[in-house]
């Protein structure tokens, strides 16, 4: 099956993105395909690199990047809302240029895009699934 | 005081309602507890979270007793509402100074109605 994912929370206050990890983890396992992430509202937070859980805790951003989950052109498809990012602080390089921020957070692993993409990934996906409030 | 209302996992509020527990024992408050609502799922015995990733943080409660917090108070109700008694609760205990270091209980289950009584004789109450 054809599964995307959004997430609406930011990582370590709300237990979504962890249960949204733990459930593409299982899904991968059995075979399914995780066709996108999507990660919205707060849900951007898990996305910067810049993050420093203490050590003995669990690493979101580096779980998420662990999954791999890329497209045929090999571009990464845990993506980031744009203007919910650019409105919390999380940039990548093309977006600080543009806005002439110096240095930039997201993880090479995620990719901002817009809000087309979710609503592709519900088109395209055979379930569409939300985690948070 | 400070009042635990949410489950243990799930969301960051016990575990950061601890954190401030033991600062503000490190400060030498006169620190208690209450566990109300959901809260009271926080010191549940045997918790394992191997399934959700999470760290087990439950341990943590044991060393209450050595910061010198052994008022930890657990409503009666908000227990009896999720099926659960005193005995599904850990057992937390400190060493009493003034009785030879003996080793007493420090949850004690009180009915609401104390908790209230208990919360208007705080200088502060911190809610998670």
């Amino acid at each position: 099956m054809k599964i995307s994912i959004q997430i609406n929370e930011g990582p370590y206050q709300h237990q979504a993105s962890d249960s949204a990890y733990q459930f593409a983890k299982a899904a991968i396992a059995k075979g399914h395909e995780i066709f996108r992430v999507f990660f919205y509202h707060d849900g951007v937070d898990n996305a910067t690199r810049f993050t420093v859980p203490p050590q003995d805790d669990r690493h979101i951003v580096n779980n998420w990047a662990s999954l791999d989950i890329k497209n045929a052109e090999g571009e990464p498809e845990l993506v980031v809302c744009i203007a919910a990012a650019l409105r919390r602080g999380l940039v990548d390089e093309a977006e600080a240029g543009k806005n002439g921020i110096e240095g930039n957070n997201i993880h090479p692993a995620f990719r901002i895009s817009g809000l087309g993409q979710l609503i592709e990934a519900g088109i395209q996906s055979d379930r569409l699934v939300v985690f948070g409030d | 005081m400070y009042l635990n209302r949410k489950a243990p996992y799930g969301t960051v509020y016990a575990l950061e309602s601890l954190e401030v527990v033991l600062i503000a024992a490190a400060f030498e408050q006169d620190v208690s507890l209450a566990f109300i609502d959901d809260g009271v799922y926080q010191i549940v015995e045997g918790q394992n979270t191997d399934g959700i990733g999470m760290k087990n943080f439950s341990k943590t409660y044991h060393a209450l007793g050595d910061y010198d917090i052994n008022q930890l108070y657990v409503s009666a109700e908000s227990l009896e509402e999720r099926g659960l008694s005193a005995d599904d609760l850990m057992p937390l205990v400190y060493e009493d100074e003034d009785d030879d270091w003996a080793e007493k209980p420090s949850v004690k289950i009180v009915t609401n109605a104390e908790l209230s009584k208990l919360m208007s004789e705080q200088d502060v109450c911190l809610s998670f």
